[in-house]
């Protein structure tokens, strides 16, 4: 009877893991999340744009610039939600994780974990609309048209876009949510390797 | 199972993070600072003609060096050799506005006999106050300015035909007629704005240019342009955009269309028409500026009218070519068969064929008009289309070998592709997106090949940097493999839209040491230290002066009265290779005279407040040219003192210092 109460609990090894992962999403809330590298011959200094959870950054204005040639929309920080939801999402998870590295009952972990996990693929999903209907919504008079063109950014990885390439990749604070993601992951295996022994 | 799943994760990380291209860098072969080295004492083997854009000025370089040899003061004053500031010169910029200090010099054009480079002149367009001027290769100056009426952005010029009878331009901002009413609405553009090609005829011995008569044509932008060669002698092509007619936000509303033109030009039969009395004579006011170097002066005369065609009423002698996007090249290939249009915003390169036009006309394979001149079917007038060449084609010019090179401002590349098969051959990268390249006789019926020029437009980290403002890069490649090599690279004066480059044999064994004294007709020329002396002519002063190593004839002026205006007319009485001689004035509102040897040039002074003036030679021209210098006294309003002058007579040693000489 008392293994069968024990194993329902929250092992230390992963309480102090889930408390790891408060702080770091503490820390994602500070630094960038994404980063989308362009290069081009005429470039050679190269050109960033940079997401944070609360705003876009790097070279936003010169990006702004070339693309209106193309019919690129410009980007502002204002126009995406995104950008003032995040920080309480995240803020919501951290504290979510100090939560759960208080609780006794394993559950808690488990139900943290399939919101945090649901959210990373809702938030890639969302990524991946935004930059089809980017890279689609062309302004129809721009002056360069490529027919047939498109200037959808890569939603992770390297593409070509008329002489810029693209190199969408995470930034640190992507690099640590990821790593949340894994440590809650193992946290939660470590609490219910326990049960079957 | 956690193992595996950390490893997964970074795996997926690390590879994404791995995907990213290489870059190619600049490659340059071992052997290319031998081929770019002219040792000291040695000559470069071509003379590279570069517009001097916004400086406006044309540069000359030793190529393969990439030395600067000189630059030339054609539309912008200079202030170092006196250009626009001497009184001979200040003609040579004048306008029917006025006298303008500044253009902006973007294409050049060297004078033709048969389609092939003959190193008599080389003909400089003035963007901005439109005017073309003709530069003399045996002074390297210039030698005389046309302005043209009836235009504005007189950027589509100067082109010149196979044997130089016609050096022709084309208007790039359509504007209304000078001697239609001009308080017009702006939007009235299609209705009021024009455009026109005008034919400057040069005179075969002199070089001299005239307006001989000017096409009207429908307003919109005329870009660049090349003559027919061979099978298409007598013809002329410009590209043409903004067919849509607009007059705002073109960056937008001209690029709309999706193909633009190239107007074909029967020249031919225009200059018949025009000989047979067919044109219409229009009042006009332009200047006409040339400079003789026997008087060493200028004149400015001002015409008074030109002839003018309406291309509506003679429907065969211009045609259009639809060309895809915007377009800006218009080259043709050295057996003028071939005509390449390169669209801006094009993603291909179109190649049509003389004879097909030809055909097309004779067969009237027409696809309607434009605003009255027929166009010609697409098709029917392609020989082909270059197929993903690169991103935004400017300019095409030709080797020895039926190749083909065009720059590509947006992909900053340079393409190389056979005329013949257009199948593209080789690419290299230019640092940064190339406006124009040149090869040695690469518009002409025999070009040299060996080495391309590729002038950039974007210069970043080429070099080091010196602020914000970074001078202009080119890169000189080596054509002469089937691959292209990157040889050097430097740094332009200006901004170098355009060059035209010719063996240094051909003009460098007539180019002019000194100026004959004899042969000096300067009405103030000195030809004698004894014939040197002041005069006044009421409140004019004149004085006939020389310079020779080391002194000044006269060099102690007394008796010039507040407020004078004095003309110093300074022979320079050398006769020796390399002794220019310079001249300046403490506090004149001037620049200084640089004059040569057998040169006579005039230095206007107000002379506006009593005192001691020195003057100086200016140019380092002797062991002693620090003591080449003088003295100019200026004496108050209604004083007495007498015009004197003199060389040589120094004051008393014996007289006691303070004392003033009888």
């Amino acid at each position: 009877m008392n293994d069968l109460i024990k194993s329902n609990n929250l092992p230390t090894l992963s309480k102090a893991l889930v408390f790891i992962c408060c702080l770091l999403l503490v820390i994602v809330l500070f630094v960038p999340l994404w980063q989308i590298q362009l290069d081009a011959p005429q470039y050679p200094e190269g050109l960033i744009l940079r997401m944070y959870p609360h705003k876009l950054a790097g070279d936003v204005e010169i990006i702004n610039g070339l693309n209106h040639y193309i019919g690129m929309k410009e980007l502002f920080t204002k126009d995406f939600i995104e950008f003032t939801v995040l920080p309480y999402i995240i803020g919501f998870y951290a504290f979510f994780c100090l939560l759960v590295s208080f609780m006794k009952r394993r559950g808690w972990l488990l139900g943290l974990f399939i919101a945090f996990a649901g959210f990373g693929v809702i938030a890639m999903v969302d990524f991946y609309r935004w930059e089809y209907a980017y890279g689609h919504n062309l302004n129809p008079n721009a002056a360069i048209q490529v027919p047939g063109m498109s200037y959808q950014p890569p939603l992770i990885g390297f593409k070509q876009l008329l002489n810029f390439g693209a190199y969408s990749i995470p930034d640190v604070g992507g690099i640590l949510f990821v790593l949340v993601g894994v440590l809650l992951l193992v946290a939660l295996l470590i609490a219910y390797k326990k049960r079957k022994k | 199972m956690i193992i595996p799943a950390v490893v997964l994760s970074s795996a997926l990380l690390i590879g994404a993070s791995g995907c990213k291209p290489k870059n190619a860098g600049d490659a340059t072969g071992s052997d290319a600072a031998a081929k770019v080295y002219v040792p000291p004492g040695k000559y470069d083997e071509f003379y590279n003609f570069v517009s001097g854009g916004f400086s406006g000025q044309v540069s000359v370089y030793g190529v393969p060096s990439g030395r600067l040899l000189r630059v030339i003061p054609v539309f912008s004053v200079d202030p170092e050799k006196g250009w626009g500031f001497s009184e001979e010169t200040k003609p040579m910029l004048n306008t029917s506005h006025g006298s303008v200090p500044w253009d902006d010099q973007h294409h050049l054009a060297l004078s033709q006999t048969d389609g092939v480079i003959d190193g008599r002149w080389i003909f400089a367009n003035a963007n901005n106050t439109p005017r073309v001027a003709r530069i003399d290769l045996t002074t390297f100056r210039t030698a005389e300015i046309l302005e043209i009426p009836n235009t504005a952005g007189n950027h589509s010029s100067p082109f010149i035909t196979e044997n130089s009878e016609y050096v022709i331009t084309g208007t790039r901002f359509s504007v209304p007629m000078d001697y239609e009413p001009g308080d017009v609405p702006i939007e009235s553009y299609k209705k009021n704005f024009k455009g026109t090609v005008s034919f400057i005829s040069v005179a075969p011995e002199s070089g001299e240019m005239n307006v001989a008569f000017q096409l009207l044509l429908p307003g919109m932008n005329f870009d660049l342009s090349h003559t027919g060669k061979g099978p298409s002698s007598g013809w002329f092509f410009f590209s043409c955009y903004n067919s849509e007619q607009a007059h705002t936000l073109l960056e937008v509303n001209a690029s709309k269309r999706d193909k633009d033109y190239i107007l074909a030009v029967n020249w031919k039969k225009a200059e018949e028409y025009f000989k047979a009395g067919k044109g219409t004579k229009r009042p006009a006011k332009y200047a006409h500026n040339v400079y003789n170097d026997e008087t060493h002066t200028a004149t400015s005369t001002m015409n008074t009218e030109v002839t003018v065609m309406d291309v509506k009423d003679f429907p065969d002698i211009v045609y259009m070519i639809p060309c895809p996007k915007s377009p800006h090249g218009c080259d043709v290939d050295p057996t003028g068969e071939y005509i390449v249009g390169s669209g801006k915003l094009a993603a291909l390169i179109p190649v049509f064929s003389f004879s097909k036009i030809q055909k097309a006309i004779a067969d009237k394979d027409f696809d309607g008009d434009y605003e009255g001149i027929p166009v010609i079917k697409y098709e029917a007038a392609l020989h082909g289309e270059v197929a993903k060449p690169g991103l935004g084609p400017l300019h095409t010019e030709f080797d020895d070998k039926g190749n083909a090179y065009t720059t590509f401002f947006i992909s900053s590349e340079v393409v190389k592709w056979n005329v013949k098969n257009l199948n593209i051959i080789d690419r290299i990268p230019t640092y940064y997106s190339p406006g124009h390249l040149s090869i040695p006789g690469g518009d002409t019926k025999k070009p040299y090949g060996k080495y391309l020029i590729a002038y950039n437009k974007i210069t970043k980290d080429r070099y080091l940097p010196t602020g914000p403002e970074l001078s202009q890069s080119a890169q000189l490649i080596d054509i002469s493999g089937e691959k292209m090599k990157l040889l050097a690279d430097y740094p332009s004066i200006g901004e170098p839209h355009y060059a035209q480059s010719l063996p240094a044999d051909l003009i460098k064994e007539k180019s002019v040491k000194i100026f004959k004294l004899d042969d000096n007709k300067h009405p103030y020329a000195t030809k004698g230290e004894k014939e040197s002396k002041v005069v006044r002519d009421g409140n004019k002063v004149h004085v006939y002066a020389t310079m020779v190593r080391s002194h000044f004839s006269p060099d102690n002026i007394e008796g010039i009265k507040e407020g004078d205006e004095v003309y110093f007319h300074v022979t320079n009485l050398e006769q020796d290779w390399d002794v220019p001689h310079g001249f300046a004035i403490k506090g004149a509102i001037n620049a200084e005279l640089l004059v040569m040897p057998g040169e006579t040039s005039t230095f206007k002074w107000i002379a506006a407040k009593p005192g001691i003036y020195p003057f100086y030679c200016t140019d380092f021209c002797s062991a002693l040219h620090q003591e080449m210098s003088g003295y100019i006294r200026v004496s108050a309003k209604g004083s007495n003192v007498p015009i004197a002058f003199s060389l040589g007579k120094n004051s008393d040693p014996d007289a006691a210092a303070g004392t003033p000489t009888p």
